[in-house]
């Protein structure tokens, strides 16, 4: 599998550089003309920005994360590592949940948004714009209308939740434990969750994978056709690795968000359906235990650049900062 | 096995359909229950309505709200728009020494849960005593516009030619004017694209502002806040009228950029 990738990525590439021709070899090279000091001026209001913004309240967050003592009494600076042990062991199952929730969404979005990347990318012909358009189209509207649009679809007394007790796939959702033991609903249920992380986050798959199919050179695609003589094939050994960048990509874009989120655990599920975002949220609003609340925090992060680490590893980082 | 050959792309088409049908599902239903007869709990269909077309300015915390939603959006567009684009500019443009720690610094932003991104300004916030409200919100929505602008705009202006801009030198403009006739029309369209992205990033955001709002409250806030009470079909009439304002909005700017690439 990742021997004709890189093959097939070395042509690609070639060929990509034989039609840019001289005008980008310029482009990557230095300015000629402009001081040395102008780049820094140009990036130094932004950088300061993001240092300022980004990188000292992460510093505030680790601060907090380690402070003694309670609103009331107000919080000290001290290195009190029990909050991270306490923040692991209170959250544990809500950590976890988090993560499963996102891998399964992050799989659901790639399952739906594979095709129809593919589909936009090979098959759009004049109507690639319209397309493509139509699936950014209904992320216009508020996140949490659409949110609240899937709680009426998936609401007790609506057609959804009715035909799916008629056909009796209330026994099929429970042995995949998408539904609790016995449920006869949707709402407050693990796939109303991940239903709703799945159907949020999913222009982030879709675009990406279209991008990286978009790029694909097509007289690549039609000699695959031809050497392999077979339209599968063709697809497994040529279209599927050249797209892999765009399926890495796409699915960081969906699973980063979906384990951090906690809309669509408060607004379509029930208390067995708790995610870390829910936890950090309700410390710093409803305990103000800022320490408990930024151990949380952290650990998420963490774990999530432990992640993003290994899975970049696995595939390798180039097509990953663009 | 030729019988699965023909099958298959009608089975892919299908299949994109299908997901097509599961992407616009919960935009008919917001568009629809915009017209539902029905006062505050707008969870069942009862009838077709005109009323909360006719009345949904009558809502001061929703106006209030959405007036709040449009003036942040629109400050921090701006700000985010002019920081980025100038990093974007200096990484396609140059190399130097720092490029990719600031490259790094673009990216983190984008790949950290909003929860931590709205924490943590949060953490800071209280750690200076600056209390939350609408230049809270302004400074947290630039913060992540100025990642979407940066990274956008690198895309777009990413193989442009720019000996043009050499041979606008070479003809006598000084770097200013150059900048002005030559480089900043190249790189515009990239750079509007961006804005209306940062626009409506900033718009819909709610995680990172739930943490940073203080008691002002945003569109997003006031659907959330209200949501538990029940809320009206005027808010589905905002909800349409944002997608139908953003829709008409992306149609002109590439109808601008079609024009504009057609030779005169």
């Amino acid at each position: 599998m990742v021997r004709p990738a890189t093959r097939a990525g070395r042509i690609e590439r070639r060929i990509a550089r034989a039609e840019r021709g001289p005008a980008d070899a310029v482009d990557a090279g230095p300015s000629r003309r402009g001081r040395r000091s102008t780049p820094y001026l140009l990036v130094g209001p932004g950088v300061a920005w993001l240092v300022l913004l980004f990188v000292v309240p992460l510093g505030s967050l680790l601060v907090t994360s380690l402070k003694t003592g309670s609103f009331a009494e107000g919080f000290e600076t001290a290195v009190r590592l029990r909050n991270y042990s306490d923040a692991l062991s209170e959250s544990w199952e809500a950590i976890k949940r988090s993560f499963v929730f996102a891998l399964v969404a992050t799989l659901a979005a790639a399952a739906i948004g594979y095709p129809l990347a593919y589909v936009i990318a090979f098959r759009g012909g004049r109507y690639k714009g319209l397309l493509l358009g139509l699936v950014v189209l209904p992320f216009f509207t508020s996140f949490l209308m659409r949110t609240l649009a899937w709680k009426t679809i998936l609401s007790d007394s609506g057609t959804l939740n009715t035909t799916v007790d008629r056909l009796h796939l209330f026994g099929a959702l429970e042995f995949l434990r998408l539904v609790p033991e016995g449920s006869d609903r949707l709402l407050q249920t693990n796939i109303a969750v991940i239903g709703g992380l799945t159907y949020n986050f999913l222009p982030f798959m879709v675009l990406p994978i279209y991008v990286s199919l978009e790029k694909i050179d097509r007289r690549l695609v039609e000699a695959a056709r031809d050497l392999y003589s077979n339209a599968f094939r063709a697809f497994r050994k040529v279209v599927l690795p050249l797209s892999i960048p765009g399926v890495m990509a796409g699915s960081l874009l969906t699973f980063i968000p979906a384990a951090g989120d906690f809309v669509n655990a408060e607004l379509l599920g029930g208390p067995q359906q708790t995610m870390v975002g829910n936890r950090i949220q309700s410390r710093f609003f409803e305990q103000v235990d800022y320490p408990a609340a930024a151990s949380l925090s952290f650990v998420l992060m963490a774990l999530i650049l432990i992640g993003v680490l290994l899975y970049a590893r696995l595939l390798g980082t180039e097509e990953l900062t663009g | 096995m030729t019988v699965l050959r023909r099958l298959a792309p009608r089975l892919l088409d299908a299949w994109a359909g299908v997901a097509l049908l599961y992407l616009f599902t919960p935009i008919f239903v917001i568009v629809a229950f915009s017209f539902n007869d029905t006062g505050r709990f707008n969870l069942i269909w009862q009838g077709f309505s005109l009323d909360a077309w006719k009345q949904w300015t009558d809502s001061e915390p929703l106006t209030d709200a959405l007036t709040l939603s449009i003036k942040v959006a629109a400050v921090s567009t701006l700000a985010a728009t002019v920081l980025g684009s100038l990093i974007a500019l200096a990484l396609v443009r140059h190399r130097f020494t720092g490029s990719g720690v600031t490259n790094l610094l673009l990216v983190l932003p984008l790949t950290t849960p909003e929860v931590v991104l709205g924490s943590s300004l949060l953490s800071l916030f209280i750690d200076l005593g600056v209390s939350r409200g609408f230049w809270t919100i302004v400074v947290a929505h630039t913060l992540f516009c100025v990642s979407y602008v940066a990274v956008t705009v690198k895309a777009r202006i990413r193989g442009f030619d720019w000996t043009l801009e050499d041979a606008a030198m070479d003809l006598g403009a000084a770097p200013l004017r150059t900048f002005r006739l030559v480089t900043f029309p190249l790189i515009l369209p990239g750079i509007v694209a961006a804005a209306l992205l940062s626009f409506a990033l900033s718009i819909d955001d709610f995680i990172i502002t739930f943490f940073n709002s203080g008691n002002e409250q945003t569109f997003p806030l006031y659907i959330y806040a209200q949501q538990r009470r029940g809320l009206g079909p005027e808010v589905n009439v905002v909800a349409t009228l944002v997608l139908v304002v953003s829709f008409g909005l992306s149609i002109a700017s590439v109808v601008v950029q079609r024009l504009r690439a057609r030779p005169a």
